[in-house]
């Protein structure tokens, strides 16, 4: 039988999941043994052209990363799609935008003057230059991609069949995912269902937290670095702003075992169609205030309520990103 | 071309001359929902553009199903419960207040008018204060204009 063929790409990313895979440890060389990878490459030396010339589906699995946030992004997406049999969107940024997903705040227009004109660090001589899609030189034009308006996540792209949520996935979920995989390889077993969640629990990640839960009661919100947190309360009882409660389990309460307020990477857990929603939810449950002038003076204590309640997924949120004309399109 | 360019623009003048809003409103079963009810019994108008879903208390209003609404076409949202210490439920519309008003901070921020979402407290013997609102919402929203959700 020939090997199985993987592929692996980074979109919109900050290498953190190529990081990730890497970290399996000696689990990489089953997986080198297993599959012939024909695309990796931020380890590998491939071509865009080798991934053209490949038939259509030849490719087995394909684990892309990163959000799909220029035009060689949604190019790469598409072309993965049509050679690979299963597209598997690998972290937080092909499954929801994750952190570059916050640049749904601007467009690009307004991200461009920021970056080119107005930056601080800029020099006298480079301010006001924007980078053009052609630019013509002695040998001819060369061309960047286009820097598109809004963060996708992959599945606004193309058609995913599974996700590994995460930021990044943790490291023993992606070496069970890759066992998973190789066993049903080997085997013949029967897939998961198309769209399942992978590497992950389908509870939340208060569900995995040791810390002792009390009847909640929120007089104040405290940032990080105005407390320090007694560490087997739960946090968000001390008044630290922690998403457990509205993200899905997996990571094995990594952050809140480490004195740190879970900051949604996983994503909403199963039956959630916008997670910050959620956490509006959960939060308007236990903050203590009988009047809305009590609860506005408690709840402007949030710092930048939008990025902190959707810092993951605000390009999966239900409007997907910050309307720059105030609801008015036209 | 130039026609058809003409046509369009001749379409959306008018669409906008002849804006009907469209208002999703959450009634509690308890008051709001009775108070509607006896608007109508009494014959009192009440604006036709608000689109009633009775639920069991306005605390059971999700702040997803309010985004959902407005994702799926509402240009104003409105959620009516019981006063304080009516809730059939004890301290519902409480959570209720507190989730609107950080849900307001939210759209706020969304880019999004956060006055298209209201929240009042209506009884069931308030049949005037829901067929009051019910058109001051909907030509406060009229005014305001067609909510356009802009995804790219």
């Amino acid at each position: 039988m020939p090997k199985p063929k993987l592929a692996l790409y980074w979109a919109a990313s900050c290498g953190g999941c190529e990081i990730a895979v890497l970290d399996i440890e000696e689990k990489i060389l089953d997986v080198a043994a297993f599959f012939d990878i024909v695309f990796w490459p931020c380890a590998m030396d491939f071509k865009y052209a080798d991934v053209e010339a490949m038939e259509d589906q030849e490719i087995d699995i394909t684990l892309f990363n990163g959000a799909i946030r220029t035009s060689e992004n949604e190019h790469l997406a598409k072309l993965l799609r049509r050679k690979s049999k299963i597209l598997i969107a690998f972290g937080s940024c092909a499954h929801e935008g994750c952190i570059p997903g916050l640049s749904n705040f601007y467009d690009a227009k307004s991200t461009f003057e920021y970056v080119y004109r107005e930056a601080p660090s800029l020099e006298e001589g480079s301010r006001g230059v924007y980078p053009q899609p052609k630019t013509a030189v002695a040998e001819g034009e060369i061309e960047i991609p286009e820097f598109w308006n809004t963060v996708k996540p992959l599945d606004q792209v193309v058609e995913v069949d599974y996700t590994i949520p995460g930021c990044p996935p943790q490291s023993f979920q992606i070496a069970a995912v890759i066992e998973a995989v190789i066993d049903i390889l080997k085997t013949g077993k029967a897939l998961p269902p198309q769209g399942a969640i992978l590497g992950a629990g389908d509870k939340t990640c208060c569900d995995e937290c040791p810390r002792v839960r009390r009847e909640k009661k929120i007089k104040e919100f405290f940032r990080p670095h105005e407390i320090i947190p007694k560490e087997d309360e739960c946090l968000l009882d001390q008044g630290i702003l922690c998403l457990g409660p509205a993200t899905r389990s997996g990571c094995g309460a990594l952050c809140v075992k480490a004195n740190v307020p879970c900051r949604g990477c996983y994503g909403s857990p199963p039956n959630v169609h916008d997670q910050g929603a959620k956490m509006v939810s959960a939060l308007s449950s236990v903050i203590d205030a009988t009047t809305p002038e009590e609860a506005r003076k408690i709840m402007e204590k949030i710092a930048d309520p939008l990025g902190t309640l959707y810092r993951f997924s605000l390009a999966r949120s239900t409007f997907r990103r910050v309307q720059m004309g105030n609801g008015k399109n036209s | 071309m130039e026609t058809q360019e003409k046509t369009i623009e001749q379409k959306a003048v008018q669409a906008k001359e002849k804006f009907e809003p469209r208002i999703v409103g959450f009634l509690c079963n308890w008051c709001a929902y009775s108070g509607a009810d006896l608007a109508g019994v009494s014959r009192l108008q009440s604006s036709p553009n608000i689109r009633i879903i009775r639920t069991m208390c306005s605390g059971r209003v999700d702040p997803a199903m309010i985004l959902r609404a407005f994702e799926l076409g509402a240009d104003g949202v409105l959620i009516a419960g019981c006063h304080f210490g009516d809730c059939h439920y004890l301290e519902g519309n409480f959570k209720t207040m507190r989730r609107i008003e950080l849900l307001k901070m939210v759209l706020k921020r969304f880019g999004i008018d956060e006055k298209r979402l209201r929240l009042e407290w209506i009884s069931a013997s308030e049949a005037e204060k829901y067929a009051r609102v019910s058109f001051e919402f909907t030509e406060q929203i009229r005014e305001m204009g067609p909510l356009q959700l802009q995804t790219n």
